[in-house]
């Protein structure tokens, strides 16, 4: 049953074939039965997504079921859940139990999609491997020794072992993508605007960006129908109505023009995953587009400037975190101050303390403009870029990230090696851009993902792309062995 | 040698919304601790702010008034700092680029003269909440109700050389604001905050070490505050010393000014734009928006009585000295179709005025509406009565014994106008003081408010002077 696509699984619902009950309870077992070797789930809620889909077999009676009315979902542990252990991955909130749901939540909650669980990630979604969470790292279901990507890890790796059909993100700086490339999954990051950040425990206010996780292109424009929309709570929130996402999935790639950026193919590339990713492009070529050359100059500015901006932003987020009224505490405090260091310092990890230095080192007097106003200028220089290329292209395609997954362990002593792995998609982060990443192949038996970034608001076309692709080849429908 | 003051207040002023400047809980004042705190105003994970729209109005109202460059584009900003209030562990203020730039303010000093005081720039700002001490034994409890509500921070230019100025300023800004209806102006529940940075100098050097006054709840207290604190200020630079920057707080009981800090830490605050919030776009239809519902400032309708009602400059300053006064005044005298504004100007400076501070109302509690006191005017004006017997109405119409109309008619109070009564009540008086008669028939003309006194005394004050006089004048020729 978890091999169905989602479109199998919506008629078979609304036949009567199965139920929502049957299919949550088949997804439920298989959790139990992967999950100990995974590690992919903080929390599994069996009763609440019992219980949501029984009310979604009701809504499937009375007829009023939509596309993803009882397909259950899998949410990433950012996203407050109410009444439901959101922690971010992190003992500051390892005791937090969220009393609202976020607006993404609320969303598939109206759709009737039972929630199966949270996922594991990096903490506070700052990582790029899933190995800062404090509930240990989630694994590669490719290869156990692999790390999922990150830093919404856990959800790839459930959709990719499916133990889940369909599963939520978010993207900072590639949080959705990378996972999805390293995981042999579909996953896109929305125009910064098209999804409520409402409800998402912040890192970086002005670069968080909810999207889907999916298997294929197609799923993620109805699961992306679902999760978007205008919402006021956001200040940031775009107005307006969201397009269909889905409307575009059929229409032809003819003339469709391609900018393939050098500065995309360069040093630090893997050469395996450089051939995946050109063989990719000429399949799309095949469909009837054209691949024009463009240029991206300032794209060696986007780690620096992301790694002053990210952390700045994050700095003042996370101060919220002081063991006063929720979260962790510390044992015995001698005085207040004593009780905002050591909750502070014993309920963080690592990585959060080392990105709450940096930017608070950033911002401070005698250093914010050498550091936080200079790395907003590179940022307006990264985006101009974009600007500039799509003046001669309609999408830019390139690799997701310079190598297929790495090995757990193998980068978690070199921070830089670390951020580096990102460089292909913090610039899109930067600009506020939709980009996409499909499976398109392996190098050394590892998932390598095909990136396509769009200009604002273009997430339609990219899905048409990625669905395109996807009818010609069979990339998204490869299932790790052991998880068939 | 002689010695300069220099002193500059910042005001926080909190504005009338119903709801906080970034969330939708209630402002209401002195509920159950917490129970006016919502996940935003908590700081909870995953809340974010959005701007509550009504803050901008009243905003751009007080800029209009002080003649300020608006902030057509603002930015807000978070401060950061820990301390249990302050629940996300940043203030989100604005720094850069606030909402209301340069203007002024003019005051007057009691001795007439007139200055015009500088108005740095104003912006918006949410407050902390609370800690509250001695509720649960060795702890320190926290309430979030005030945390999110909307301030607007009016900071001076340091244009004030005495601690009278400074009042003289805090009063004329608390005047406007509460004329403008932007804030209530409630000083004992903090609504109004007023923050002294004082500091001295020799006369020519360049500005001294200010010390912060903060804290202080009433004007008599803040001009005492000042006061000591100069002369502390003095004193420690004549004595050798060096003022310290630091906040001070005023105690009233032993009348000094002591440090708030023990450790002087030096914030660094680290300032920048907050990512959650977009910039703030005042349009020029915004601004004309509020300039068509802007009401009249005080110092305007100040000349414009003195010149429409022919009021004098004294009568004019006390009856604009708070809009509920002002608007009270206009509706009596709109009431009496304006046949007689100075009358009512009087009315309202002493019988009035004089009743409502005996029994420390407000206007709004006046047991006498602006309807009644024009009814009792419209009868003197008619001459149904004089001022003697209005004072006795006005008195019943206070204690609830109905309007005018209903008073005088069951009290029988209607003055006498009757030629016919008022003659025999002269005849009876003349026949009684015959020597007196004689007295003013030899030419004492004084004798004549004799006689006007003993008439009306015997009427019961209900005949018309008037009429009395010129009736003795044709009986006595």
């Amino acid at each position: 049953m978890h091999n169905l696509t989602i479109k199998q699984m919506s008629e078979k619902l609304r036949s009567g074939e199965i139920t929502s009950v049957q299919l949550t309870q088949h997804f439920l077992d298989r959790i139990d039965q992967y999950d100990g070797e995974l590690n992919a789930f903080v929390t599994v809620t069996p009763e609440l997504a019992i219980s949501m889909a029984e009310e979604a077999d009701k809504k499937i009676a009375a007829g009023e079921a939509e596309l993803l009315t009882g397909i259950p979902v899998a949410h990433k542990d950012i996203f407050c859940t109410d009444g439901v252990k959101t922690s971010c991955s992190s003992k500051m909130l390892d005791n937090f139990i969220a009393p609202y749901d976020a607006h993404v939540v609320t969303q598939l909650k109206k759709v009737g999609m039972p929630i199966l669980g949270k996922t594991n990630m990096d903490e506070f979604a700052m990582g790029s491997s899933s190995e800062s969470s404090y509930y240990g790292p989630t694994k590669n279901p490719w290869d156990h020794r692999a790390v999922p990507g990150g830093s919404s890890g856990g959800a790839a790796a459930v959709i990719a072992a499916g133990l889940a059909p369909l599963a939520t993100g978010t993207d900072t700086g590639g949080s959705i993508r990378q996972p999805a490339a390293f995981c042999g999954i579909t996953g896109i990051k929305p125009t910064y605007g098209s999804v409520s950040r409402f409800g998402i425990i912040a890192y970086a206010s002005s670069f968080d960006q909810a999207g889907p996780m999916t298997r294929s292109a197609e799923e993620s424009a109805w699961l992306l129908n679902a999760m978007a929309g205008f919402d006021e709570r956001d200040s940031t929130s775009t107005e307006g109505a969201r397009p269909d996402y889905a409307s575009e999935l059929n229409n032809s790639l003819k003339g469709l023009k391609i900018g393939v950026p050098a500065e995309y193919f360069g040093e630090g590339l893997d050469a395996d995953v450089e051939k995946a990713v050109k063989a990719a492009i000429a399949e799309v070529e095949k469909l009837g587009a054209e691949v024009v050359e463009v240029h991206l100059p300032n794209k060696e500015l986007a780690v620096p400037s992301y790694y002053v901006l990210a952390p700045a932003e994050a700095s003042t987020n996370l101060s919220r975190f002081d063991g006063v009224r929720f979260g962790y505490r510390c044992d015995q405090p001698t005085d207040l101050e004593d009780l905002y260091k050591r909750s502070r310092s014993e309920g963080f990890g690592e990585e959060v303390k080392r990105r709450i230095m940096v930017g608070a080192y950033a911002l401070s007097a005698g250093y914010y403009d050498a550091y936080y106003l200079k790395a907003q200028k590179l940022r307006r220089m990264v985006r101009d870029d974009f600007t500039t290329a799509f003046e001669s292209c309609d999408v830019i395609m390139g690799p997701v990230a310079p190598s297929t997954a790495f090995n757990i362990g193998e980068k978690s002593d070199d921070q830089v090696s670390m951020y580096l792995s990102d460089l292909y998609t913090i610039p899109v982060n930067l600009a506020g851009l939709p980009a996409i990443s499909v499976p398109a192949g392996f190098a050394n038996e590892r998932p390598v993902g095909l990136h396509i970034i769009g200009s604002y608001f273009s997430e339609a076309k990219l899905l048409n792309i990625g669905h395109q692709f996807q009818q010609v080849t069979d990339w998204h429908k490869q299932v790790p062995a052991h998880y068939q | 040698m002689s010695w300069e003051v220099v002193i500059g207040l910042e005001i926080h002023a909190q504005l009338t919304t119903k709801s906080k400047i970034f969330s939708g809980a209630s402002t209401e004042y002195g509920a159950a601790p917490n129970s006016q705190a919502c996940p935003i105003d908590a700081g909870m994970p995953g809340m974010l702010p959005v701007l509550n729209q009504a803050v901008l109005g009243k905003s751009i109202m007080l800029g209009l008034a002080l003649e300020s460059e608006l902030g057509m584009r603002s930015v807000f900003d978070r401060k950061n700092y820990f301390y249990p209030d302050s629940p996300k562990g940043y203030q989100t203020t604005q720094m850069d680029f606030p909402i209301v730039g340069q203007g002024k303010l003019e005051i007057e000093l009691e001795d007439g003269t007139k200055k015009v005081i500088g108005v740095t720039r104003a912006h918006l700002e949410e407050d902390a909440g609370k800690s509250v001490h001695g509720i649960v034994p060795g702890q320190t409890g926290i309430d979030l109700n005030r945390s999110g509500t909307a301030l607007l921070e009016i900071v001076s230019d340091p244009d004030m050389a005495s601690a009278k100025e400074a009042v003289a300023y805090a009063k004329k800004m608390h005047e406007l604001v509460m004329y403008l209806g932007i804030c209530d102006g409630n000083m004992q529940e903090g609504s109004f905050r007023v923050d002294s940075n004082v500091s001295v100098r020799r006369p020519g050097e360049p500005l001294g070490t200010r010390a912060e006054l903060k804290n202080i709840n009433s004007f008599k207290f803040i001009e005492k505050a000042i006061e000591i604190e100069i002369e502390r200020q003095i004193e420690v630079i004549e004595s050798g010393g060096q003022v310290v920057q630091e906040t001070r707080l005023y105690d009233s009981e032993k009348d000094i000014t002591r440090s708030m800090r023990t450790k002087e830490e030096a914030n660094d605050y680290r300032y920048f734009p907050c990512p959650d919030l977009l910039p703030v776009i005042i349009t020029e239809a915004d601004v004309q928006a509020v300039r068509d519902v802007m009401p009249e400032l005080p110092d305007a309708k100040r000349i414009r009585f003195v010149s429409e009602f022919g009021l004098s400059d004294y009568d004019a300053a006390v009856l604009t000295g708070s809009r509920a006064m002002a608007e009270f005044f206009e509706k009596v005298v709109a009431l009496t179709e304006a046949k007689d504004p100075k009358l009512c100007a009087n009315w309202m400076t002493s019988g009035f005025s004089g009743a409502i501070n005996r029994d420390g109302l407000t206007i709004e509690e006046s047991p006498v509406s602006a309807e009644m006191l024009a009814g009792m005017i419209k009868r003197i004006i008619d001459n149904s009565i004089s001022g003697k017997i209005a004072k006795q109405v006005f008195e019943a119409m206070w204690q609830g014994e109905g309007t005018a109309d209903e008073i005088i008619e069951s009290k029988g109070l209607k003055q006498i106008t009757d030629t016919g009564a008022i003659e025999a009540l002269v005849d009876e008086v003349l026949a009684n003081n015959p020597s007196q008669v004689e007295a003013y028939k030899a030419g004492q003309e004084k004798m004549l408010g004799y006689f006007v006194g003993q008439i009306m005394k015997s009427s019961g004050g209900q005949a018309n002077p008037g009429q009395v006089n010129q009736m003795l004048k044709a009986k006595l020729k």
